[in-house]
């Protein structure tokens, strides 16, 4: 029997969980838009795409997926190959605050139209 | 407190040699360098989302963007990079719910990504040019 003796840690289960649900949320975006995007391509049928409420709403899950789901992966990454503490550190604070930024950006994107 | 410097020397065969390295490796790599490239992307991708829904002649300018042949290499590589980042991460879903997890299919299912992959980023990047 193993006998842990630190517990507390959640041994990053709730990373690698949210890495897959995001997962699973951007493929069936994808699946999504693959459906309904404009056909001859156009501005008028491209702006009425995202002029939609469901389709703001979906691609706000989306936005938020994508962050979550690049922030644990280059997280991964800097933990990987830096081993300056000071500058991964740097990095990961880098990333985090240039992902929240193109989220806001996204949404002002969308909300916009 | 036993003198653990004292201890013999043990060996080590580690051949990371990239030569050496099998299929679902490879498409593991590719699935971590793809997912920098997808991040590093963002910005463009961005860029063009804003431009193009921002008015009629923003589009018009972002679809001009993506006349000229260098952005449609780079088109094609962000293409690659998402298709083999999905294919490689919906085989990762797999592998997390215990199906294909045998020798034999992991290397099979890590071609198929590859090909796949590589197959649906030629058809678009023909397309496309």
């Amino acid at each position: 029997m193993v006998n842990r003796i630190i517990v507390g840690a959640h041994y990053g289960l709730k990373d690698w969980l949210a890495q897959r649900i995001t997962a699973l949320l951007m493929i069936g975006y994808t699946v999504i838009f693959l459906v309904v995007w404009p056909r001859p391509m156009s501005y008028a049928g491209w702006k009425a795409l995202f002029a939609q409420g469901w389709m703001r709403f979906a691609t706000f899950l989306l936005v938020a997926s994508v962050l979550i789901h690049a922030w644990i992966g280059m997280r991964n990454v800097w933990m990987d190959y830096v081993k300056h503490t000071g500058l991964r550190l740097a990095l990961e604070v880098a990333t985090i605050l240039w992902l929240v930024g193109c989220a806001g950006w996204a949404m002002q994107i969308l909300w916009r139209i | 407190m036993p003198d653990l410097t004292a201890k013999k020397k043990r060996p080590l065969w580690y051949n990371l040699s990239p030569l050496n390295l099998p299929l679902p490796g490879l498409v593991s790599i590719l699935h971590r360098v793809s997912g920098v490239v997808l991040f590093l992307g963002l910005i463009a991708f961005l860029y063009l989302l804003d431009l193009s829904l921002a008015s009629e002649s923003g589009y018009a300018q972002a679809a001009g963007l993506l006349r000229a042949p260098i952005a449609k290499l780079l088109v094609i590589a962000s293409i690659w990079a998402l298709l083999h980042h999905m294919c490689a991460g919906i085989r990762h879903l797999f592998l997390d719910v215990d199906i294909g997890t045998s020798l034999r299919t992991a290397r099979r299912s890590a071609f198929a990504v590859f090909i796949a992959s590589l197959a649906l980023t030629a058809s678009i990047a023909v397309r496309i040019w």
